[in-house]
C-alpha cells in the first residue's frame, strides 16, 4: 500500500455570493407574474363561502362585477351598488358595459365570456337579481358566483 | 502636509445582500394576493322570450323558498339549511319510488325562489347545498367519492380525454342526472 499520509483538507468555503443573484431571480419571477389589482374596489366585498366550487378557465374570458356596500357611504350612500371597472353604476348600464368586455375579445370567444359576480355577504338579493337580469338581456349568460372554499 | 498613503479599498460585505432579497421576497409572497377565482357556477336561461310556458307535473317540482329573514319553505314545510341537501337527493332520486317524489332525475326540477330582501349569504348556502346534493348523486352513479368527483370536474385536461372510462362515466352520470335548478323572479316582501 503505497503510504500517502492524507492531510486533513479544510473544508472549502462554499461561495454565497451568487445567492442574492438567485433570490432576485425569484423576487422579479414573482412581480412580474403576479398582477397586482387593476382596479380600486369602491365596494364592500367579502365574498362567501361555499364548498362546490368550480375553477374559472380561463382568465382572459372572464370579466368581473362587484356587489357590495359602498365603502364612502357619505358619497355614495349605504345601499349595495354595482361596480363595473371603476365606477358605481345603475344596472341598466350593465348591457353596454358586457358588449364593452365582448368587443375585448376574439370574434370566435365572445359567446363564451364569463361573468364573475364578486358580491359581498351583506347584499341583498334585489340587486343581485337585478344584476342577472341585465346579463340575460346582454346575452352573458355564463355567470360565476365567486365565493371561497369552504374549510372543514 | 502629511502625505496620506494610498489605502487599499476595503471589500464592501455583500453577505447581507442576500438576506435583504429575502425580506422583499418575502414581503411580496405576503402581500400580493394569488386570486381565488373560484365560484358556484350557473347558467342563466336566455332572454325572455313571449309565451313560452313549460308544463311540469307538480310531482316533478321541487320548490324552494328562501325569504328575507333565511327561512327556508321546502315542499310547503319549514326546514333547517343543514336537511335540504338530504331532502333534495331523496326527491331527484327517489329509490322507494314514492308517488309525491319525482319520477325520474331526469324529470326532477329544482325551483328557487328569493326576496329581494334575501341575504346573498343565505342564498349562497342554499345554492351550494343544492349543487351539493346535485354532484353526491352523479359521483353515487360514478361510483366515486364526493371529493374525487369535484377534482375531475376542475380538471380539464382530464376531461379532454374523451375515451377514459373515468371520463365516459362522468358524462353518463352528468346525462343520467341533469342538473335542472330554476330560479324564479324574486319577491317584494323585504327590502
Amino acid at each position: 500500500m503505497a503510504k500517502f499520509a492524507k492531510k486533513p483538507k479544510p473544508l472549502p468555503q462554499i461561495s454565497t455570493a451568487s445567492l442574492p443573484d438567485i433570490v432576485f431571480m425569484l423576487l422579479f419571477f414573482f412581480m412580474v407574474t403576479t398582477t397586482m389589482r387593476e382596479q380600486d374596489i369602491l365596494v364592500e366585498n367579502r365574498i362567501p363561502k361555499a364548498s362546490q366550487l368550480k375553477k374559472l378557465e380561463k382568465k382572459s374570458l372572464v370579466s368581473y362585477v362587484f356587489v357590495g356596500k359602498p365603502k364612502d357611504v357619505a358619497k355614495y350612500g349605504g345601499e349595495p351598488r354595482i361596480q363595473l371597472n371603476d365606477a358605481l353604476v345603475d344596472p341598466k348600464q350593465i348591457p353596454l358595459w358586457v358588449a364593452q368586455e365582448k368587443d375585448k375579445l376574439d370574434e370566435a370567444e365572445r359567446d363564451k365570456i364569463t361573468i364573475s359576480l364578486k358580491v359581498d355577504v351583506e347584499a341583498k338579493m334585489g340587486v343581485v337579481s337585478d344584476v342577472k337580469e341585465q346579463l340575460r338581456e346582454a346575452n352573458a349568460l355564463k355567470v360565476n358566483y365567486s365565493s371561497g372554499k369552504i374549510i372543514e | 502636509m502629511a502625505k496620506k498613503k494610498q489605502r487599499p479599498i476595503p471589500e464592501i460585505n455583500a453577505s447581507s445582500m442576500a438576506d435583504i432579497a429575502f425580506l422583499l421576497l418575502i414581503f411580496f409572497l405576503v402581500t400580493t394576493t394569488i386570486a381565488s377565482d373560484k365560484g358556484l357556477a350557473i347558467l342563466l336561461p336566455p332572454k325572455k322570450q313571449d309565451d313560452v310556458q313549460v308544463k311540469l307535473k307538480d310531482r316533478n317540482v321541487f320548490t324552494v323558498l328562501l325569504n328575507s329573514n333565511s327561512q327556508l319553505l321546502v315542499e310547503e314545510e319549514l326546514m333547517d339549511i343543514n336537511n335540504i341537501k338530504e331532502e333534495a337527493k331523496k326527491f331527484i332520486s327517489n329509490p322507494t319510488k314514492n308517488e309525491k317524489l319525482s319520477e325520474s332525475p331526469l324529470e326532477a326540477v329544482v325551483s328557487l325562489k328569493t326576496d329581494r330582501g334575501t341575504k346573498y349569504e343565505a342564498y349562497i348556502r342554499v345554492m351550494d347545498e343544492l349543487k351539493k346534493a346535485y354532484n353526491e348523486l352523479r359521483a353515487e352513479h360514478m361510483g366515486v367519492t364526493l371529493q374525487k368527483f369535484l377534482e375531475l370536474e376542475n380538471d380539464p385536461k382530464q376531461l379532454e380525454d374523451k375515451e377514459a372510462e373515468i371520463v365516459k362515466k362522468y358524462e353518463a352520470a352528468k346525462e343520467a342526472i341533469p342538473y335542472r335548478l330554476s330560479e324564479a323572479e324574486p319577491t317584494k316582501v323585504g327590502g
